[in-house]
């Protein structure tokens, strides 16, 4: 390891960095114009060509805000939630796969901040804990709506966790690896000579779960119960003003395209498509990244398309469909998946 | 259809709702077309020879529900008449901030010396620019109205020439025979307004029966 090593992990790591916040703008713009479409609206048009700086005016009013803090808040604990919130959404953003490695002289260059070998699992683990920022952020305010917003955070990450880990599983037995590169490389190829060998064929269910799963999980449209304008004021970020605001909604919006990141890598594919450049080289990984991003903002749009579709669950019913269903539903598929592909791959015990 | 069909049916409403035009009217850029009888801000009009039609009788005041018209009127000079009749409007005053441009006034005047226009941008920084007096209310003798803001994007002036529904509407006595028929006196600028057409169209019977059916719905029980 020498400098041009350091170098490179330090470009990727800035690289990535901006790219989040960039992208995290773009994604601001295109929820609100989607939803402003499906709501036969036209959505922000004043701020750049079709109101695309709309999230940076925004972002740049938030910075110059006043801070305004409430008088009961547990300071310390208040101004680390939302640092809190973000840390974990752009980690987990570092161990995933946007394109394959090339070639720099004789180093390789992954297109990937690090190849964690438990990847998946450092992915579950972050999520968990962005979701104790929402409580700590919900508990410091000091005041009852955040409050109720972050018991409801609780419960509903218990509830959602386990369902989106147990998803989970059914990928990390049939590839059998925890390594997100690894998973997209066994995602390469052709599934019966024609369809690309993605995982949601044979994993449909796994990825509908998951996807639920996930939404829960970022707390977004219909299981946004934390925020909850219409009951809880603003949730847990009721108390939050100002750049401390913005911390929050940057790390909801990464934390979508995260999601949808890791279900296009453990489900879809991953960044495998038609290269048109030789393998290997600086061309035909900016073709994958291509292909990332284009199944990235797909799933991006299922959320936005999501929300401007269905109402927010009550709180029952999203216990409900959490425990009584989702679980289950995800133990029963990760049983009859290992037990059909242990009679594909070893053969039938008694033969 | 099924709990799980009408699901993926929502998803179909809204997708489809993408590829439609939106209804939102980006004002002032595009406008939207107003119905024939908008009641915009008054004017007071002058016959084609330039007298004043406002004979200063006060009635407009006197019906007004918001109180919101102040009229004083004065005897004609012999020698230079104002308007035809024995005295004159000498002052008129409409504070637009009262009115609730309902156009009773328009109703009331025996000369049809007010009428509404299809402008409605005349917002004021001050309450009393809001006041209007003779000067932004009495129209030129080539009939151009007068306008305290001048002509932009918000504003367009030619909204000023056209009068609202009712002074094409309906006859004076409000009797049917009178319908298509103008019975208002010649305004300097635009002349003699046509009547609204419309009213006495013959109704063909599929739409008449609609009409009928449409009616009886719109009353609830």
């Amino acid at each position: 390891m020498d400098f041009l090593d350091v170098l490179i992990i330090i470009v990727k790591v800035v690289v990535a960095f901006v790219f989040l916040l960039i992208n995290t703008l773009l994604l601001i713009w295109a929820e609100r114009k989607v939803v402003a479409w499906m709501q036969n609206r036209v959505g922000p048009t004043r701020a750049g060509p079709a109101g695309v700086l709309q999230g940076l005016a925004d972002g740049i009013k938030l910075f110059f805000k006043e801070h305004i803090t409430p008088r009961n808040v547990e300071f310390n604990v208040y101004i680390l939630a939302p640092v809190l919130s973000l840390l974990p959404a752009l980690l987990i953003f570092t161990v995933i796969p946007m394109g394959p490695s090339f070639a720099i002289g004789e180093r390789t260059v992954s297109f990937q901040v690090t190849d964690l070998n438990v990847g998946l699992l450092f992915i579950i683990a972050m999520s968990s804990t962005a979701v104790y920022a929402v409580v700590l952020a919900g508990w410091s305010s000091g005041s009852k709506y955040p409050l109720l917003g972050g018991v409801r955070a609780t419960a509903q990450a218990i509830s959602y966790e386990a369902a989106m880990g147990l998803a989970l599983v059914p990928a990390i037995v049939y590839a059998g690896t925890l390594s997100l590169s690894e998973l997209v490389a066994h995602q390469s190829g052709r599934f019966a000579g024609l369809l690309p060998n993605w995982h949601i064929i044979v994993l449909a269910p796994s990825f509908i779960l998951f996807f639920i799963a996930a939404v829960a999980e970022t707390n977004r449209a219909p299981f946004d119960l934390v925020e909850a304008e219409s009951e809880l004021v603003g949730g847990f970020h009721t108390e939050y003003s100002g750049i401390r605001f913005a911390l929050f909604f940057l790390a909801e919006y990464i934390n979508i395209f995260s999601m949808s990141a890791l279900a296009v890598t453990v489900f879809l594919g991953g960044f495998n498509g038609p290269a048109l450049f030789e393998v290997g080289t600086f061309p035909a990984s900016l073709v994958g990244v291509v292909w990332f991003l284009v199944k990235t903002y797909a799933v991006v749009f299922l959320f936005f398309w999501i929300r401007a579709t269905l109402p927010r669950l009550r709180y029952d019913q999203l216990m409900e469909l959490g425990w009584k269903r989702l679980i289950p539903a995800t133990l029963a598929w990760l049983g009859v998946f290992s037990i059909v592909l242990g009679f594909v791959r070893f053969g039938a015990p008694w033969a | 259809m099924s709990a799980i069909g009408d699901f993926f049916k929502g998803f179909g409403v809204t997708f489809r709702q993408m590829f439609k035009e939106p209804v939102t009217q980006e004002y002032p850029y595009t406008k939207r077309e107003k119905p024939q009888r908008f009641h915009g801000r008054h004017v007071l009009n002058r016959y084609p020879d330039g007298m004043e039609k406002c004979i200063g009788c006060e009635l407009c005041a006197g019906v007004c529900p918001a109180r919101c018209i102040y009229v004083r009127g004065a005897d004609n000079p012999v020698d230079d008449p104002v308007s035809p009749g024995e005295r004159f409007g000498f002052v008129y005053e409409i504070n637009m901030l009262r009115c609730i441009f309902c156009a009773m006034c328009v109703e009331a005047c025996p000369t049809e010396a007010i009428t509404m226009t299809h402008l409605f941008e005349f917002s004021v920084d001050n309450r009393e620019d809001a006041i209007y007096g003779r000067n932004e209310l009495l129209v030129d003798k080539d009939g151009t109205p007068p306008h305290p803001q001048p002509e932009g994007p918000l504003i367009n002036l030619a909204e000023l020439k056209i009068a609202d529904g009712w002074m094409r509407a309906t006859a004076p006595s409000g009797r049917a025979a009178y319908e298509g028929v103008p019975s208002w006196t010649p305004s300097a600028g635009v002349g003699l307004r046509p009547p609204e057409q419309g009213q006495s169209r013959v109704v063909p019977e599929s739409e008449k029966q609609e009409t009928e059916q449409g009616e009886g719905d719109g009353v609830h029980p």
